[in-house]
């Protein structure tokens, strides 16, 4: 089953099983969803429970914090991460805040799905990764799955769940097929990491897609360069499941992040700051990190594939651990 | 998809726009009108055949059909005036005088492009005409153009500010409170709501609670009119008329220009959600048709000047072709360059980061970047290289399939990784 398809699975079961579950976003009904992640949908459910929005993300995202807090659960799809920067204001000021500052009278079970990415040539104000801003925010839950198993599993966790969730795809991985247990009804837990290889040369964490170059990077160092590299997917950051990652630093010593979006208080920059926190004493090197180059997304093919992480770049700075220190 | 219901009110006849036949003009202005609508008609045909040779990224927004729309408008400015429009802009900076060369060069992310490469389609920019940008936020564009404006007013100029927009767009937040703004403070704008009758899939009355766009911005005090957007000489009456009110009396106007895209929202777009019917009955309006038949029989222009001038579309469009081909990519040392401007606050010290190398590193440019550094570039760069190919296959498949993921068999099922937006 393909990525989209899983997170397509994932809303009917959830839609199926409950009549508070509603979805809404531009494009989603009558279009089938600019990735036809909603194909099918509205002929399935209707257009009580499949609403067209139109261009309007601060407010139909607000609409969704205000049904959340009457007791629906809705699930807001924004056409891409780029435009959630127009509804900033309802996701932090609204969706993250409201049942800390009302003392715990309301909850707002929202889902944000919006997907993520460069590599397809749509310059600055379509191909970011902004995954960090998210995880920035207390009072959200933040979701980065990348197999088709982790989409449906966390989509339905996300659903389920009483807080608000950014829910984070990425644009590459909607074609991707993987095995899905559609027997298996049970959601993945947030908070709970995929050590997605095992080895003990060095701990490669990748972050959304980049687990995925992450894993194409570890072949390498195995075939190149005689290292055996363990490549932890974190499947979510908030909540972070620290403590595999951590359990894996110790043994390896040794730890790359790899990440799409930009270096500055990035999820690298975070997690190495916990690294070195709770692990200092079992570090033989300093933690790599591994970034989109700190520049908006360029249009251009060649600045564009230069301007994010591809698996060379986890090779050189996973064997850079090992230099003398 | 598209149900007789959806597609109720939107032909030609339904739109409320009644062919208001203007006068010619003088021989001159009737041929520089029809030359540039051929020109942007011609540019925006082989621009699709160049994304379906894979030469372009990215999404495509071709405005095909709309063309009356950019050319009537923009023959109403005076050079000082600016103009703002989104990312299906491609007509408007070739109508405000940018070189069909620049254009191409900048879709094929070329350095000898508009904006060097780095914006793509959607963001074409050409300071010197004063079109100040395509932009690929829906309604983003509304706030800066009235900014323009503020300037322009506080600076005491008779230069007007266009700023063209969707009729999607008039459904953001920018768009009423840019409308107050633009009215509170008298300001020296139009804004020109080109409606389509479509924001991607979805058609106006399921978008738009008021589907007369012209009222949609007077309770904020701006007030509007609506024209024929199939008609080039109604649009540019339209629009002149609101471009002196806002030059003489600072009142800001909009225009509402009735028309449609003969071609999918871009690239990718299986077009489910209208019939073929519709669309064709529109191509029967055509905005370039109707004025060269127009100035053929009422004497103006031959049929051979007609001709002539689509000869002179299509030379220009395969230079622009061959130029853009023949441009260099822009050096990937240049990633860092134009981030800030360089001057006594940023010179030296961390103000980008460089992670892509272990290398110790200090943060300058990448002009400035270690040998490692270097090498990571160029072999991230050679990812792009091998794509290519199986791009081409994407778009051969059918405009609607476009490319799969990265490594994965071809399905038969469509499936888009570049998505529609
Ligand atoms: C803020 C934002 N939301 C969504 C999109 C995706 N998107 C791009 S174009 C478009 C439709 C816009 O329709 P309209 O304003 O009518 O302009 P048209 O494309 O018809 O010229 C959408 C939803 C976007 N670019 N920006
Ligand atoms: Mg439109």
């Amino acid at each position: 089953m393909r990525y989209r398809e899983a997170l397509n699975l994932a809303m009917r079961e959830e839609m199926n099983a409950n009549e508070d579950v509603f979805i809404m976003g531009e494009d989603i009904g009558v279009f089938q969803g600019a990735f036809k992640v909603t194909a099918g949908l509205l002929e399935e459910f209707g257009e009580r429970r499949v609403r067209d929005t139109p261009i309007s993300e601060n407010t139909f995202v607000g609409m969704g914090v205000g049904a959340a807090m009457a007791g629906l659960r809705p699930v807001v799809e924004l056409m891409t991460i780029n435009f959630s920067l127009l509804a900033l204001d309802q996701i932090i000021n609204s969706a993250a805040s409201i049942r800390y500052m009302f003392g715990a009278q309301v909850k707002v079970p929202l889902v944000i799905r919006m997907p993520q990415g460069a590599g397809h040539q749509l310059g600055p104000t379509h191909s970011h990764c902004l995954e960090a801003l998210y995880q920035h925010i207390p009072g959200l839950l933040v979701a980065v799955p990348s197999t088709p198993a982790d989409a449906r599993g966390l989509l339905k966790a996300a659903i389920r769940d009483d807080n608000p969730v950014v829910f984070i795809e990425h644009e590459t991985l909607y074609g991707r097929r993987g095995e899905v247990d559609t027997d298996d009804d049970e959601p993945l837990r947030f908070g709970e990491a995929a050590v997605r290889r095992e080895g003990d040369g060095v701990t490669i964490v990748g972050i959304s897609r980049m687990a995925e170059t992450a894993l194409k990077a570890a072949d390498k160092l195995a075939s190149d360069h005689e290292i055996e590299a363990e490549v932890i997917d974190p499947r979510t950051l908030r909540p972070l499941d620290l403590d595999t990652i951590l359990e894996s630093v110790r043994k390896t010593n040794r730890a790359v992040i790899v990440e799409e979006g930009w270096p500055h208080g990035g999820v690298g920059a975070n997690l190495a700051a916990l690294i070195q926190e709770q692990a200092f004493d079992h570090l033989d090197a300093p933690v790599g990190r591994v970034t989109g180059a700190d520049v908006p997304m360029p249009y251009s093919k060649p600045l564009e594939q230069a301007a994010f992480p591809h698996e060379e770049h986890v090779v050189k700075a996973a064997v850079a651990t090992f230099r003398d220190v | 998809m598209a149900t007789e219901d959806a597609t109720r009110g939107r032909s030609p006849e339904k739109t409320g726009v009644e062919s208001r036949s203007r006068p010619l003009p003088d021989r001159d202005t009737c041929e520089k009108v029809l030359a540039k609508m051929i020109l942007i008609r011609r540019f925006e045909e082989r621009a699709g055949e160049m994304y379906a040779k894979a030469k372009i990224g990215g999404f495509l927004h071709l405005c095909i059909g709309e063309e009356a729309t950019i050319v009537g408008a923009t023959q109403a400015l005076q050079e000082g005036d600016y103009l703002l429009s989104t990312y299906r802009e491609h007509g408007q900076a070739l109508a405000r005088g940018t070189e069909p060369n620049a254009v191409m060069a900048e879709l094929f992310g070329k350095v000898d492009g508009c904006s060097s490469g780095r914006g793509g389609s959607m963001h074409l920019f050409d300071a010197e005409r004063r079109f100040f940008g395509g932009y690929g936020i829906v309604g983003g564009n509304l706030p800066l153009a009235a900014g323009v404006a503020l300037a322009s007013d506080y600076r005491g100029t008779e230069d007007v500010t266009l700023c063209m927009s969707g009729d999607g767009a008039t459904n953001q937040g920018t768009f009423g409170e840019t409308m107050n703004l633009a009215a509170l403070w008298s300001l020296p704008i139009v804004f020109m709501v080109i409606n389509n009758q479509f924001g991607m899939g979805t058609a106006l009355e399921r978008h738009s609670a008021v589907t007369d766009l012209s009222k949609k911005a007077a309770g904020y005090g701006v007030p509007g009119t609506r024209c024929n957007g199939m008609d080039v000489l109604d649009t540019h009456a339209c629009v002149s008329e609101a471009l002196e009110k806002a030059r003489g009396d600072r009142a800001p106007q909009l225009v509402e220009a009735v028309t449609y895209r003969y071609r999918g929202h871009s690239m990718a777009d299986p077009e489910e959600y209208r019939t073929k019917e519709e669309v064709e009955e529109w191509r029967g309006h055509d905005p370039i048709a109707a004025f060269s038949e127009r100035v053929t029989e009422e004497g103006e222009l031959g049929e051979d000047d007609v001709k002539r001038m689509d000869d002179a579309a299509m030379k220009a469009v395969d230079e622009a072709v061959a130029f853009a081909d023949a441009s260099p990519f822009p050096d990937l040392d240049s990633l860092y360059d134009d981030i800030y401007v360089m001057g006594e606050q940023v010179s030296e010290g961390w103000f980008s980061v460089d992670e892509r190398s272990p290398d110790a590193h200090r943060g300058e440019r990448e002009r400035e970047a270690g040998d490692v550094a270097k090498e990571l570039a160029e072999a991230g760069a050679a990812h792009g290289e091998g794509e290519d190919a199986r791009s081409e296959r994407r778009v051969d498949r059918a405009e609607a399939e476009p490319e799969d993921g990265e490594g994965e068999p071809a399905g038969d099922e469509r499936d888009e990784v570049g998505g529609g937006d």
